[in-house]
Order: C-alpha cells, then sequence, then structure tokens
C-alpha cells in the first residue's frame, strides 16, 4: 500500500511538473498573465508531493518490506536502524529519488520566498526548474522505478555493501546531493534570467542564497567523503584523484567561482555574462558528477551498483540541458548589456582572476578525469593518478591563494596599490620565512609540500587581515564569513601539506607482545580476539600506543567479516593528538603466526578537515548575515507601506 | 564614471579584454593539461605486452593479470611477498610491500600498480576482485581474454 501510494504521488508530482513548465511559458507569452498566479502553487504542491513520495521510500526501508524490489535488493531485516534508513539513499533508484526530492522542494521553496525577483523572471525560473526537473522523472519513473514490487516476497533482503555500511553513508550522499542539486536552481535562475532579458544585480541576489547554500553542503559533503575515505578504505590517504571524488570537486570549484563572480554581479553590477555562464558551467559539473558516479563509465573504488544504460540516459539529460542552455546563453549573450567598468587593481579584478584561475583548475580536473575515456576510444589503457593532477592543478591553485593574500583588502572599482602594501608585506615575509625554514630543516621535502606549507601559513595569517581597523562588534556577518572560509583554506592547505611532507608509516609483522616504533608514538600488540556485531563477526587487534613517555592509549583496529551480504572491510583506528594522529590498521595472519600490522603517524593531519568545515562554517556566516539582512529590509520594506497606506487613508 | 583609469586599455575594450583572459587561461589549461596527460598517465600492461614494448625504468605503469598458482612467497620480514604474474604467454616476477587486499590469493586475478625496476615489477598498490559489485573494470575485460588460461590454471 504504502509502495503504490509513493509511486501515485510521485506520478502526481511529475504531472504538475508539466503543468507547471506548461502554465510558465504561457504566463510569459503576452496574453497569458492569467496563468501568473498559477505557477507559484504548483512548484510548491510539487515539493510537497515528492517529498511524501520520498518518505513512502523511507518507511518501507524502516519496515524492510520485502515485497519491494529495492527493499530486496539492498536492506536486510537485521541491519542496523541507521543503515536502514540510509540504505534508502545508498542505491541508485532511491538515489535519483532524493534528487528529485530535492529538487523540487527547492523549487518550491523559491516560489515560496522569493519576493525581490522580478515576476516574470521568477516564472521563467520556475519553469525552467520544471524542464529540468521533468527529465529526471522521465528517468525515475521510466527507467528506474524505486516502488517496484516482487511477483513474490524475497525471504530475505540482500543486505548493503559492507563497505557502505558506515555513519558517513548517513550524511555524505544525501549532502552532496543538496549541493548537486541546489546548483540547479542557480542554474534556472540563470536560465529565467536570459529568458526575460534580466541579468542584473537582483538577479545576482536572488540566486546568491541558493549557490552559497549548494557551496556549503559540498564543501561538507567533500570533507566529511574525504575523511570517510581515509578511515574506512585503509589506504590511509584522504584524496585519491578517483573520477567519482572528481565529480564531487569539480562542481565544489564551479560553484566557488559562480559565488565569487555572483557577489561581484550583486555588489558592483559587473561580470553579467560571466556570472550567468557560470551558473551553467555549475550545474553541469553537477550533471557531469552524477553521469560519472552513475554510468560506471570510469574505473572508480566507488563504483557500486552501476549501470551502463542509466548512464546514457542521463548523458542524453546532459546533452539536452546543458546544450539547451549554452544555445540559449549563445543566443542572448549579444542582449546581456556590459556591465560597470573597473580598474586592473581592484577588488574586481582580483576576483576575475580568482575566477579564471578556478576555471583553469576545473579544466585540469575535467581533463585528467577524462583522459581516459578519450584513450580508449583509441585502444589504450591508462588511469591518471597525482602525478598529473598534484603538479598541474598546483600551477593554478598556488598564484590563486596567494592573489588571496591582497583580494579582500582592496576596494572596490579602483584601488591604489600603495595603500595595501604595508598590510600586505606582513603574511608575504611570514610565507617566506617559512619557505626559508622549511627548506632549511627539511631539505628532503618534495616542491610542492614545501610551497603548501609556506603558501598555507601565509594565507592563515593573511586571511584575518581585512578584519585589521574595523569595529569588530559592527562588522558584517558576511565579512566575517568570507574571513572565516578563507582561513579554512590556509588551514586545510596546512594540513594536507604537512601530512604529505612529515608522514611517517610502519609496516611490520608483529607477534602479540611486539613493539614498534612509528614517529614519536610506540606502539605494542596486546592481544588479538575474536568480537562480534549485529551483523559482522571481527578480529579485533587491542594496540597500545604511548606518545613520547605520556600515558598509553588503547586501539582497537579490526578485520571485519561481514554475513550479508558476505564481504570484508577492514576497521582503521585512529588515536588523534592535538599534533597529528596515529592511524592502525590489522592485517592478515602470516604463515608463521605473525600479524601483519600498519601504522601511520601524520602529523597535523586533522587541520585538513578541520580547515574544510571552517570553510563551511565561513560559507553558513555569510548566508545568515546575507539572509538576516534580506529579512531586515522586507520588514522595513513591509513597515514603509503599510505607513503609506495609513497615510492614504487619514487623507 | 566611466573615466576610470583601467591601466591603459580604453574602457569600451573591457569586455572583450576579459573574455581574451579568460580564452587564454583556458587554452593554457588544455595545452597544459594535454601535454602532463601524456607523460603522466599511467598505461595498462598485461605481461606480453611488457615483454614485447617494455616501458622506461620508473614509469607509473598498471600490470594486470592472473597470480601464478605456487609462486606467492612471503619474506622474512613478513609484510613483502613475492609472486608471479602470468597471462599465458608470458611471467613477470612482482614485488610487493604492504597488507593484501583480502581476496587476493594464488590463481585469482590482481591489477598493481607500480613501475618496472630491472626486470622485476615493484608493486605500491594492489587492486584484486574487492566483492561482487566492484570489479576493477581492465580486470573484466582482462579475464574475458584470457578466459581459457584461466580455466586451465584453477583446474
Amino acid at each position: 500500500m504504502i509502495a503504490e501510494l509513493g509511486l501515485a504521488v510521485l506520478w502526481m508530482a511529475a504531472a504538475l511538473a508539466v503543468l507547471q513548465l506548461f502554465a510558465g511559458v504561457v504566463a510569459l507569452r503576452p496574453g497569458g498573465a492569467a496563468m501568473t498566479g498559477l505557477v507559484r502553487p504548483l512548484a510548491i504542491m510539487q515539493g510537497v508531493l515528492v517529498a511524501i513520495s520520498f518518505l513512502a521510500l523511507i518507511d518501507l526501508f524502516l519496515e524492510t518490506d520485502l515485497t519491494v524490489k529495492l527493499v530486496a535488493a539492498n536492506s536486510h531485516s537485521m541491519k542496523p536502524f541507521i543503515f536502514k534508513l540510509a540504505g534508502t539513499w545508498g542505491n541508485h533508484e532511491g538515489s535519483m529519488l532524493l534528487w528529485v526530492t530535492i529538487m523540487a522542494m527547492s523549487g518550491g521553496i523559491v516560489a515560496l520566498v522569493e519576493k525581490r525577483l522580478r515576476e516574470d523572471t521568477l516564472i521563467a525560473t520556475l519553469a525552467g526548474q520544471a524542464f529540468v526537473s521533468l527529465g529526471f522523472y522521465a528517468f525515475l519513473l521510466l527507467s528506474s522505478n524505486p516502488f517496484e514490487r516482487l511477483a513474490e516476497p524475497a525471504p530475505e533482503g540482500a543486505g548493503l555493501n559492507p563497505l557502505l555500511q558506515d555513519i558517513g553513508l548517513a550524511f555524505h550522499p544525501p549532502t552532496l546531493y543538496i549541493g548537486y542539486v541546489g546548483l540547479s536552481v542557480a542554474f534556472s535562475f540563470a536560465i529565467g534570467a536570459l529568458v526575460t532579458r534580466d541579468v542584473g544585480p537582483a538577479f545576482a541576489r536572488a540566486m546568491r542564497p541558493w549557490v552559497l547554500g549548494a557551496w556549503i553542503f559540498l564543501t561538507i559533503g567533500i570533507t566529511a567523503g574525504s575523511y570517510w575515505a581515509y578511515y574506512t578504505l585503509g589506504w590511509g590517504g584522504w584524496w585519491f584523484w578517483d573520477p567519482v571524488e572528481n565529480a564531487s570537486l569539480m562542481p565544489w570549484l564551479a560553484a566557488t567561482a559562480l559565488l565569487h563572480s555572483a557577489s561581484v554581479l550583486a555588489s558592483r553590477n559587473a561580470l553579467r555574462a560571466w556570472t550567468v555562464m557560470l551558473g551553467v558551467i555549475a550545474f553541469s559539473m553537477s550533471m557531469v558528477g552524477t553521469f560519472l558516479v552513475r554510468s560506471g563509465i570510469l574505473t572508480s573504488v566507488h563504483a557500486f551498483a552501476v549501470d551502463p544504460e542509466r548512464g546514457s540516459f542521463i548523458l542524453a539529460l546532459l546533452a539536452v540541458y546543458i546544450g539547451g542552455a549554452l544555445a540559449l546563453f549563445g543566443i542572448r549573450a549579444s542582449t546581456v548589456t556590459e556591465g560597470e567598468r573597473f580598474s586592473l587593481f581592484s577588488r574586481e579584478a582580483s576576483l576575475v582572476f580568482n575566477n579564471v584561475m578556478l576555471c583553469g583548475t576545473l579544466a585540469i580536473v575535467l581533463l585528467g578525469t577524462l583522459y581516459p575515456l578519450m584513450t580508449e576510444a583509441f585502444g589504450a589503457k591508462v588511469s591518471v593518478g597525482p602525478p598529473y593532477f598534484n603538479p598541474v592543478s598546483a600551477i593554478f591553485v598556488i598564484p590563486m591563494m596567494l592573489a588571496m593574500f591582497v583580494g579582500p583588502l582592496l576596494r572596490w572599482r579602483h584601488d591604489k596599490p600603495g595603500r595595501i602594501t604595508a598590510v600586505v608585506a606582513v603574511p608575504v615575509l611570514l610565507t617566506a620565512v617559512v619557505l626559508l625554514a622549511v627548506v632549511l630543516l627539511a631539505p628532503d621535502i618534495r616542491i610542492l609540500p614545501t610551497l603548501g606549507i609556506a603558501v598555507g601559513a601565509g594565507l592563515a595569517l593573511a586571511s584575518l587581515l581585512p578584519l585589521r581597523g574595523r569595529n569588530l562588534r559592527r562588522t558584517p556577518l558576511s565579512v566575517y564569513g568570507m574571513v572565516v572560509a578563507h582561513f579554512g583554506i590556509g588551514v586545510a592547505l596546512l594540513g594536507a601539506a604537512s601530512e604529505s611532507a612529515f608522514s611517517t608509516e610502519r609496516l611490520a609483522a608483529m607477534n602479540v607482545g611486539d613493539t614498534q616504533q612509528v614517529g614519536p608514538i610506540t606502539v605494542k600488540l596486546v592481544n588479538i580476539s575474536p568480537v562480534a556485531g549485529p551483523n559482522w563477526t571481527a578480529l579485533d587487534a587491542t594496540v597500545t600506543a604511548t606518545y613520547e613517555g605520556a600515558a598509553a592509549v588503547t586501539l582497537h583496529p579490526q578485520a571485519r567479516t561481514f554475513s550479508s551480504p558476505p564481504g570484508e572491510r577492514t576497521e582503521s583506528a585512529l588515536y588523534t593528538r592535538w599534533n597529528g594522529q596515529l592511524y592502525a590498521v590489522l592485517g592478515n595472519e602470516g604463515e608463521d603466526g605473525r600479524w601483519q600490522m600498519r601504522f601511520w603517524w601524520k602529523p597535523f593531519v586533522p587541520l585538513l578537515w578541520l580547515g574544510g568545515l571552517l570553510v563551511a562554517l565561513g560559507g553558513f556566516l555569510a548566508l545568515l548575515g546575507r539572509v538576516a539582512h534580506d529579512v531586515r529590509r522586507l520588514r522595513a520594506g513591509g513597515k514603509i507601506a503599510y505607513r503609506k497606506a495609513r497615510l492614504e487613508q487619514i487623507k | 564614471m566611466n573615466q576610470i583609469k583601467t591601466g591603459g586599455i580604453k574602457p569600451k575594450h573591457q569586455r572583450l579584454v576579459l573574455l581574451v583572459i579568460a580564452l587564454a587561461a583556458l587554452i593554457g589549461a588544455g595545452l597544459l593539461a594535454a601535454y602532463a596527460l601524456s607523460n603522466q598517465a599511467s598505461y595498462f600492461y598485461v605481461p606480453a605486452d611488457l615483454m614485447k614494448d617494455p616501458p622506461e625504468q620508473g614509469r607509473a605503469i598498471r600490470l594486470g593479470g592472473m597470480v601464478e598458482k605456487g609462486s606467492l612467497k612471503t619474506r622474512a620480514d613478513g609484510v613483502t611477498i613475492d609472486f608471479v604474474v602470468g597471462d599465458g604467454k608470458a611471467r613477470i616476477p612482482v614485488r610487493f610491500t604492504g597488507i593484501t587486499p583480502d581476496l587476493f590469493v594464488e590463481g585469482s586475478g590482481v591489477v598493481a600498480e607500480g613501475r618496472m625496476e630491472g626486470q622485476a615489477f615493484i608493486a605500491d598498490n594492489l587492486l584484486a576482485k574487492h566483492d561482487e559489485n566492484y570489479v576493477p573494470r581492465q580486470m573484466g575485460d582482462m579475464t574475458e581474454a584470457q578466459a581459457k588460461a584461466v580455466v586451465a590454471e584453477t583446474q
């Protein structure tokens, strides 16, 4: 019953999306004003219906209704509650329903709250949103129905892939999806503004919270995914330049560029066509990302439940939407009038530099990710990894970070270099000193980590400078947001560079009672014993770790064996100190009875994820500041209107 | 407003200048990527290819094939293993230091990431069939091409 309800509601929502598109198109034509009032309620209703459908699917998974094909294929009655819940989106159909749900709900929210945009632009935006979601409704309803019943109920579910049975699954995919889909709203705004020839500050201000929100979620999703891969894969690495990781990084890069160019458009009415173009690119990258993840066309450790046919469907959607948007852009770009001008030394110019460098990085990552596909057409199988991505992207990223020293200190429109030279000298000097110190004290470190440490330290200091000389209580929240986010980038860079420069590894075969030294830490294998969990059994190693004479800490790395479905997973154990992290992995038992153990001491590596969270926090502060500002303005506007009405009455 | 100095560029050309900068950066990125990719991409080899057309020493490559039965030996340190990867036509000795993946066993397929040093392949990382849902795609291709050899080896 629940499954039928979910499916029926989903069909109704798709029908409403058709209506929403139709009403929007008619309303924008001359004489179609009668339809204008319909579009907003349709968008809201559509959001509500899809949400009901998604709740129905969650309910099926929580109950483990084995008459439903998707549940039988992906869930298991013995699975812990949180994984039953997360299993809803841990598969293809469920994750596409999540995608449509987020898309329709954000459309509903736009319809509900957006008041500043010109009405015709808003209607064009909502029609665009309906058009984009229709493709995904078709995909879901025609080729991946999540509510399909089995002719005969399965006796038991097939379970969830052991690698996915992790708390990370509950958070990582939904946050990334919210980010991906949030960019679809930016895309729709860009289309709407192009259609009604309304590319201007109002459009940028309406779009900015959505870009900011999507960007925050992408940042959290990438940070959480990186940490998840770090502790769950047992390789001790935090970024593998895997196609699927790149698929989340590319929309982030585009969204970061869009965020900055939208802020130029909103405050200074410049970079108009550029911002619209970035809106299109950002969502294209989301779709490319979904395509790479879902099609399995590239070899990836993330390749769970992939299906080439579905890949071609997404590729077709990609071609229709992005091709259409680019064509529209080509036709209308000439009607986008040129914005305000600025000098070569100004805040705008520094943001243009930031945008160009981000797009360059994006191009590097995109080409590297797709290169194996291109060579495969010629019969050569290649894979592209860190030896390509690290140095080549650094060529764009390091200059951009150096520009971040200066950019936030500049004035809009035109500035004089002499005004800020003395201020910028401080972080530049720090960078030089750190560089010199690293080169002298640790000469055998490679060039990229060395540069990373120096620039990271300089950036962390430089990011605080925009607060200099301000009244800290009266500084707007959005400025704090920028400061915190830039500071976070510096911190993350420090963590990443320190990890790759100073990590020490110890791999050894140990008897119970043996000790090993890894960096400053002495580890001792105390015991190995079997333990059992709800749906797994494991070998559990008891390891004590002592940091230079401090009290010993006990860790429990495990090798887990899952029963439903069968599978194995190493469960690493972490010991975090303020100055680094010990990472312990239990391997196989050798023929001589010794146990393979692997330890890393990674100095300051937690700074990496802390930095990522700071970046997200910065985005959140900025969003809060913007929204509070808008609410205040709306209230003030309401008061003025009320007073005017009173005045009229009195007259 | 429009009288602001723009560093010697006529204000009316600003949009053009922006466009040129953006295009130059993108083309630069493209050329850079093309150059770096041709040098840094790691190619996939089976033992026969490796014998016929050996890559330069130390270049990152990947080697795919079957772990020969009876070839797997653990060294005295307990963490370094030697084994032979074969494809029915050629055999390559492989050394790996680390914890092997769970499903890495003699007689099954493997993809090793690493480089040639002398006549031996030094692996930094081993990819074995993880579970039913994750098979390195190259391994799928490889086993298909050498299905007969595999059957012969495993029987």
